[in-house]
């Protein structure tokens, strides 16, 4: 109880940070940085509760990412609805999507599941391809706000938000792993017959943390239309995505929920900065060269290098 | 003796494999059996149909009267069929008293840490409660499955070759912790090869060959029965 008080008091700060950072501080670019790395904390922290406790390989974030986002584009056009709603259609969107993809889990384990999320990518891609409605291969520019009353610009404001949803979802990450549910993922984990054979009901618990995955994913994707205020394929289905969300818990150590956090503030920012620095291009092999590294030389991330 | 598992008329088809075929057998309450058979005979697959891992092509199985041939694995464990398996499958990256917390945390336990510390302690296992599972040596890996198994209050348990690996002081332990369980209700269907175990274990042993049950009884009379000696002791 008291550890759950210091984690809120923690949560608060980071916000009250984001908050006083985004109402003062000059520097525009720092903003855009930190929307990513925040964007990345919430996604490699929703990717680590399938794959690191479940031990499900997701390669699909791209297309929860790009799930909320057109979630939030779709209805926005529809209906212009406030912010918070379109929020919560990306997170039941991707909710909705997480859970086909546990069901999956029924018949498919190991490399032929990450291969199947794959697939999920490749055929939503091709769904918002071929739909007009939101853009289809040309994207869409889209209506919003540029101003904020509190915090200046409508981007900042959101950049608190997107600090918000990365406390909430590291909270319920940290809660999965203390609960009696995450600890029957990590039993699916390690053992799915001796998981059922300890009257674990494995396949709705696959399920409801596949569901529970998404949704946090389809959330972080919702503001991001907004934040470029533009989107297309390319900038929602984008494979670094999937490559960082699975990267960031691997360096970062996937066993807690502080190891994706770490994983995504250090991955993240190393590749914002090579972005500014190098190009975009040299980023995503950064990332490439820093997953092959832990993966041959500290495969319990960053964690099981400082023996936790 | 009322029967606690009811097993009739089970077969099992793997392609054109027939792995079981109409095999019946029936454990009763606090029974102590023994299941022994060449390697192939369809003892696991026997034990799998049991434990709701795998689904009959045709048969039945009740357990304390009830039909459960539609229950899932994990449901049947929660209303009383525990197993160990013949190869130790460890929460290997959990503790050794998380691992017990799985089992104790479905089946409602209230206190599931208590109960987990006061279980390892009756088996022995206090002293490795905070290891790593996958880190613990063969006979403590067959100690945590059984322990696991139990965790739930089975009235049945399936302990298939717990022995295999170990050395003789250790089959002793092994041996003395199922008689320790089944003394307290719990019905044990052991499959062993250790013939040593069987006959010491064992109030009724049946023999499977190639799907068929091809003898039962006392364990004297199972062993000394010719088509038992050629199938299964090769003499």
């Amino acid at each position: 109880m008291r550890s759950w008080v210091r984690f809120a008091a923690g949560g608060l700060v980071v916000l009250l940070l984001a908050a006083l950072a985004a109402r003062w501080l000059a520097n525009d670019y720092l903003f855009f940085a930190a929307f990513v790395v925040l964007q990345f904390v919430v996604l490699a922290t929703a990717w680590n509760i399938l794959g690191g406790y479940g031990g499900y390989v997701n390669f699909g974030t791209g297309a929860f990412v790009a799930t909320g986002a057109y979630a939030a584009v779709a209805l926005q056009k529809l209906a212009d609805l406030p912010l918070p709603l379109l929020v919560l259609a990306g997170t039941a969107a991707g909710a909705v999507l997480g859970s086909a993809l546990g069901l999956l889990t029924l018949r498919l384990r190991g490399i032929y599941f990450a291969i199947a999320t794959l697939a999920i990518t490749i055929i939503l891609e091709t769904v918002v391809l071929n739909w007009d409605y939101v853009g289809g291969a040309r994207g869409i520019t889209l209506d919003r706000p540029h101003e904020d009353p509190f915090f200046g610009t409508y981007n900042r404001m959101l950049v608190v938000l997107m600090a918000g949803m990365a406390v909430v979802a590291v909270g319920i990450a940290r809660w999965v792993g203390v609960s009696a549910f995450g600890r029957a993922l990590s039993a699916i984990r390690d053992s799915e017959d001796a998981a059922e054979a300890c009257g674990v009901p494995t396949l709705r618990r696959k399920v409801q943390a596949a569901t529970l995955s998404g949704a946090m994913m389809g959330a972080a994707g919702a503001p991001l239309p907004l934040y470029l205020s533009f989107v297309d394929h390319t900038a929602a289905f984008g494979l670094n995505y999937a490559v960082s969300a699975m990267a960031m818990p691997m360096i970062g150590g996937t066993g807690h929920w502080i190891g994706p956090v770490i994983g995504a503030v250090l991955l993240g920012t190393a590749q914002q900065a090579v972005t500014v620095t190098i190009s975009s291009e040299v980023n995503v092999l950064i990332t490439g060269l820093l997953l092959i590294g832990f993966v041959v030389a500290a495969p319990r991330g960053i964690l099981g290098w400082l023996g936790r | 003796m009322t029967a606690v598992l009811e097993v009739t008329g089970v077969v099992k088809r793997f392609g054109g494999f027939t792995a079981l075929s109409e095999v019946s057998i029936s454990v009763g309450a606090g029974e102590r059996l023994g299941i022994i058979g060449p390697n192939g005979s369809g003892k696991t697959t026997l034990m799998n149909v049991i434990a709701g891992r795998i689904r009959p092509d045709a048969g039945g199985v009740r357990f304390e009267g009830r039909d459960i041939g539609a229950l899932p694995a994990w449901r049947r464990a929660r209303i009383g069929i525990a197993r160990s398996f013949q190869i130790p499958l460890p929460f290997g990256s959990m503790s050794v008293l998380d691992n017990l917390r799985v089992p104790l945390e479905q089946g409602g336990e209230a206190d599931p840490p208590g109960r987990a510390a006061a279980l390892l302690e009756d088996f022995g296992l206090f002293p490795r409660a905070a290891a790593r599972a996958g880190d613990l040596s063969q006979v403590e890996l067959r100690k945590l499955e059984l322990a696991r198994a139990v965790a739930g209050n089975p009235r049945l348990l399936i302990s298939d070759e717990a022995m295999a690996g170990l050395s003789g002081s250790e089959i002793d332990e092994v041996l003395e912790l199922l008689l320790r369980l089944n003394a307290r209700g719990i019905a044990v269907v052991m499959i062993e090869h250790m013939m040593r175990a069987i006959m010491r274990f064992s109030g009724r042993v049946v023999c499977i060959e190639a799907g068929r049950i091809i003898a039962e009884g006392p364990p004297d009379a199972v062993v000394a029965d010719p088509g038992v000696r050629r199938a299964y002791l090769g003499a």
